[in-house]
């Protein structure tokens, strides 16, 4: 087993995502095969190869300091859940 | 057990650029709520950030100024955490590759000079501000999202845990802060929230080199609460130590109106940030010309004023220190002495008067109402003699509430200064007859008598008597009695 | 013929001639997908009404003898992924259901410049994830050569639509085989240009550095007006690449003297259909009969492009997709406080292929195991673009199957994640090397369409289209239409 149902529970949690007890075995399972399949990765040789996290060789990409208008709030709002007096408005929150 | 106290500070300063870092969206503070925001920073669906050119400019500008190296190759990164005050639960930032690494700074504390490393500066953008429905989060139904401040750009500049007092720590602040203006990056306002400061605080056996366990503390909004704070902190730490109890590694918030500060609920647990290279941005890459030139165009930075004030105009270092604490002070000194006045009486208005009234009504140096002219001119009342110190006070409470000029104000009250010795041995002479016991006691040996003749004659002449020259004249007076 | 059979370059040769109208054309097109949208549901939305509105804007502009653009009046489909302002935007996904972007794509804001008409937004593997549409939120949208059968995904909808005649054209994304994939199983044309090619702003984002919108289109001509109008620098897009973009109309030519094609044998994996591999062969050995030249090449990281992709994607994803908690935009399901909201608005609204890809990715960043997965697998990333880098050196394109199989029923592979994963093995590299290839038709097994997959260095749509458009004039695959059968 690569991960158990407890590893699946903490990536839960860290995900914001709450599973029953029986979706979260189908889904340690399922996580279980793909990582199994992912043990390919320790094959290959990657000593003093450099990672990529951007195909593309550009940099420095960045724009002028200039004030643009923004959107106007009832804009903003438009899709908000709940909103009050100009507000998204959410339960409440219980750590600082 | 003697404890060393081991105190790291992390500084986030909101960057005034007219843009946000990643949007077009105005960084104007005090607007109407969710009215400086777009989809960006909005974080909807499908939107994309395009970095802002000001914030890495200023961000090598502060680099350079903290003695850091900046690096050529610098990247972003994204910190995952949830929060509704962060659109899109995570925070643009930068993790292993920040701008700058490995500078310092000097501060002054007691007359002792010591340096304080900065470890790293990097650029990252703000969350926006929620309001509680109720008193505290806890008492709180519901809350408000104004998402205005998302994506404000912030330099966060890490400390070193190099400080050892909370007084120390004060000193770093106001250090920081005081660069952060001269550089004209940051407006620094702690009680609007550009300038904040969180404190890493752990103890250790006094001689020993390795860490305590730290604690967090967030919420110090002043410079007040930042000492306070550290000073409370402390001894609840050596509380427990001393009790055979553990520190426990933990984000504590300080309650100001109470003075004592709470466990927040333990972060580390819930929050592994799982930092990766923020996909939609590309590399910065910093060209040493371009450093240089930067480095080259810093204005005058507070040490090198301190120097300057120092060796042109003879400050103390204590007086210097103080003075260029403040970049608008120092530039109020400046202008004074540009105005002919002399440069330490200046400094002395300053560190005397002009702050005990500014401290009175909670205002800083460029609201005061005597202007560096205004107050070059009061002072070359007092150096040509036309007026004493003690009268210069008075005149002095007068220009603030009125705004007149001193010379207009001495004329008006009629406050011009005795120095014509005729006119004051003629009441020195009234005020010997007048006090024949005090004569002789003063005669007998006694100096001290002499200063209530001083007080009288002053008296007599309302004030405006030349002290100096009252003192010589009576004891030339008294000599032939 | 009917109208909706026809290419968009040839409708454009019907308007300038005024034979037919751009509202006749789209009342044509709506009427087709009035007969077959219940068989084939493509659409998540469809924009009935502005789509009138555009057409009757464009024969006001034929009527006073106004140059229209080749697009203008023909209507398309857009993937329900890119942000249409005023439109309903769901990328397939519940939790978007009754989500109105603020705001236009910019491809899409160059789409209306041209004045085409949009008759809807179309169905999708939740959030771009999947390889068959049967992850949409909604429903599953079903092939028009075999009804049974999946259009293939993510951009099902957006080929499927094509394919039936209840679009000309459409454009999709892809991210590790998305737009290539549902092209060769829906027998279409589809590209996925270089990375930064065309902009992503306004592009709902899965894998931020893996996705690219391209066209899907009934042959390579359209493609290449498609690519004309989409491609470009976009000052809003940090990744968008800053080169001038070339009239991909002018690499029209049926000329393949000379061009050297690479085959890699890594792609001709165990498990392939024999009849694709076949038709491959043969198309092989058509452009070498008109003048290309082949070798045998070897792309070792192949094994690797797999897992890495499943690694990489959705820890991006994991991160792109936090923002869907139901605090600022998208449905909410109420909690006690806001962890719980957060915990029951997601669990509630995403699908399970969302769940499970958000979960892989945060477990793959986590501290722990971040090195041994994400960071691997970009290591990995570098070599399988280095594969790319070299061959390239030797030659001038790849050909490869676009997938091992033609098109397999609809719930056939559903309780096999890792199954449907294995689908991409062809298409996934190219992402991985952000490098640009198209799908096009070379045959029929089982009644069902293979695609041939050509693949180019980076900026080598030219060369693409090139070989492309040689390879579709010299055979008649462009010229079938699906014929909504239910079975062999």
């Amino acid at each position: 087993m690569k991960i158990t149902c407890k590893d699946v529970a903490n990536v839960a949690l860290l995900s914001r995502l709450e599973f029953s007890q029986s979706e979260l075995e189908t889904f340690t399972g399922q996580m279980d095969a793909i990582l199994q399949y992912a043990e390919v990765l320790n094959k290959v040789n990657v000593e003093n190869v450099e990672p990529m996290a951007h195909v593309l060789p550009l940099k420095n990409v960045m724009r002028v300091d200039e004030a643009k208008p923004s959107l106007p709030r009832e804009l903003a709002l438009s899709n908000a859940p709940e909103q009050e007096d100009g507000y998204f408005k959410v339960p409440k929150i219980m750590e600082g | 057990m003697d404890y060393e106290i081991v105190i790291g500070l992390e500084v986030h300063t909101e960057l005034k650029t007219h843009s946000k870092i990643f949007c077009g969206c105005s960084t104007k503070f005090g607007s109407e709520q969710n009215t400086n925001v777009c989809p960006v920073c909005l974080g909807l669906p499908g939107v994309l950030p395009v970095i802002n050119e000001k914030v890495v400019e200023f961000a090598v500008r502060v680099g350079v100024a903290l003695n850091c190296e900046i690096l050529p190759f610098s990247k972003f990164d994204r910190k995952n955490y949830y929060y509704p005050d962060l659109p899109k639960n995570f925070q643009t930032s930068q993790y292993d590759l920040p701008i700058a690494v490995n500078g310092y700074l000097d501060i002054v504390v007691n007359g002792v000079t010591k340096r304080i490393g900065v470890t790293r500066v990097h650029m990252e953008e703000d969350a926006g501000k929620l309001i509680h429905s109720g008193a505290t989060i806890t008492s709180s139904d519901s809350a408000l999202v104004d998402y205005n401040r998302t994506g404000v750009p912030l330099l966060e500049i890490v400390s070193e845990p190099d400080m050892s007092s909370a007084e120390e720590a004060r000193a770093y602040l106001e250090k920081i802060k005081a660069i952060l203006e001269y550089l004209d990056v940051s407006d620094c306002k702690m009680e609007e929230g550009s300038l904040r400061c969180d404190a890493n605080i752990s103890l250790r056996p006094r001689g020993t080199t390795k860490l305590g366990t730290k604690a967090e503390m967030k919420n110090l909004n002043s410079f007040r609460s930042v000492q306070r704070g550290i000073e409370y902190e402390t001894s609840r730490q050596e509380e427990i130590l001393e009790e055979g109890g553990r520190i426990i590694q933990e984000t504590r918030t300080w309650d100001e109106s109470k003075g004592i500060s709470l466990s927040m609920r333990n972060k580390e647990q819930l929050n592994d940030y799982r930092f990766l290279p923020e996909p939609d941005l590309v590399p910065i890459i910093v060209d040493p010309a371009r450093v240089e030139e930067i480095r080259a165009s810093l204005p005058e930075l507070p040490d090198a004023r301190k120097k300057r004030l120092m060796e042109d105009y003879g400050l103390s270092e204590y007086d210097a220190n103080l003075i260029t604490a403040s970049k608008a002070m120092a530039d109020y000194l400046d202008l004074g002495v540009q105005c002919n006045a002399d440069a330490k009486t200046v400094a002395n208005w300053l560190m005397g008067e002009v702050s005990k009234h500014l401290n009175n009504e909670g205002i800083s140096i460029l609201a005061c109402p005597v202007s560096p002219k205004q107050l070059a001119q009061l002072l070359t009342l007092i150096e040509k003699g036309t007026i004493s110190n003690k009268i210069a006070k008075a005149v002095f409470e007068d220009m603030w509430t009125s705004r007149k000029d001193a010379e207009v104000i001495v004329k008006e009250k009629g406050l011009v200064q005795i120095s014509d010795s005729s006119e004051i041995i003629a009441i020195v002479d009234a005020v010997i007859a007048a006090n024949p016991q005090s004569v002789a006691d003063f005669n007998a040996g006694k100096e001290k008598a002499i200063g209530f003749l001083v007080g009288q004659t002053m008296k007599q002449s309302k004030g405006r008597a030349n002290p100096d020259m009252v003192n010589s004249l009576l004891r030339e007076r008294m000599q032939n009695k | 013929m009917e109208l909706f059979k026809y290419t968009a370059h040839q409708l454009h040769e019907k308007l300038v001639s005024k034979e037919v109208s751009a509202v006749e054309l789209t009342k044509a097109v709506l009427a087709r997908v009035d007969a077959v949208e219940k068989d084939v549901q493509a659409y998540i939305t469809q924009t009935r009404d502005s789509a009138l509105t555009q057409a009757e804007a464009v024969d006001a502009k034929i009527k006073h003898g106004q140059a229209i653009h080749i697009l203008a009046g023909v209507p398309g489909a857009l993937k329900d992924n890119l942000c249409t302002q005023g439109i309903t935007t769901t990328c397939g996904s519940q939790i978007l259901a009754e989500f109105i972007p603020p705001y236009n794509a910019t491809v899409v804001e160059k789409l209306m410049a041209v004045d085409t008409v949009i008759i809807g937004k179309a169905n999708m593997d939740e959030f771009a994830m999947g390889g068959s549409t049967e992850n949409s939120g909604f429903f599953p949208t079903h092939n028009p050569w075999d009804l049974r059968a999946v259009p293939g995904g993510s951009s099902g909808g957006s080929a499927a639509a094509v394919a039936a005649g209840q679009a000309i054209w459409a454009l999709g994304s892809d991210t590790g085989g998305s737009i290539r994939q549902p092209a060769a199983y829906c027998g279409l044309v589809g590209m996925k240009p270089t990375y930064g090619r065309v902009s992503r702003y306004g592009l709902v984002a899965y894998a931020s550095s893996l996705d690219q919108i391209g066209p899907i289109t009934r042959d390579v001509t359209d493609c290449a007006h498609v690519l004309n109008i989409i491609c470009g620098h976009d000052a809003k897009d940090s990744t968008s690449i800053n080169t001038i973009v070339p009239d991909y109309t002018k690499s029209l030519l049926n000329n393949v003297k000379g061009l050297k094609i690479g085959l890699p044998r890594e792609y001709f994996v165990a498990g392939m259909d024999p009849e694709v591999e076949r038709a491959i062969n043969k198309a092989i050995e058509q452009l070498v009969a008109l003048g290309a030249e082949y070798k045998e090449i070897s792309m070792p990281h192949t094994e690797y492009a797999l897992s890495a992709y499943y690694m990489l994607a959705p820890a991006e994803a994991s991160s792109n997709l936090a923002r869907y908690d139901g605090v600022s935009f998208g449905r909410r399901v109420e909690g006690s406080d806001i962890i719980d909201m957060y915990k029951k608005t997601r669990s509630a609204y995403l699908g399970a292929e969302v769940k499970r890809r958000i979960m892989l990715g945060t477990y793959a960043l986590s501290a722990g195991y971040h090195d041994e997965y994400y960071l691997k697998a970009l290591k990995v990333r570098t070599l399988v673009k280095q594969d790319f880098d070299k061959a390239f050196e030797n030659v001038d394109v790849i050909i490869t199957p676009t997938a091992p199989t033609t098109a397999f029923k609809i719930g056939e592979k559903t309780n096999d994640p890792l199954a449907m994963y294995l689908q991409d093995v062809c298409t996934i590299p190219v992402n991985l090397a952000g490098v640009p290839a198209v799908s096009i038709p070379c045959g029929f097994a089982g009644g069902m369409p293979i695609g041939l997959q050509i693949i180019a260095k980076p900026l080598g749509e030219e060369i693409l289209i090139r070989t492309a458009y040689t390879f579709e004039q010299n055979n008649d695959y462009h010229k079938g239409f699906a014929t909504l059968r239910e079975g062999k």
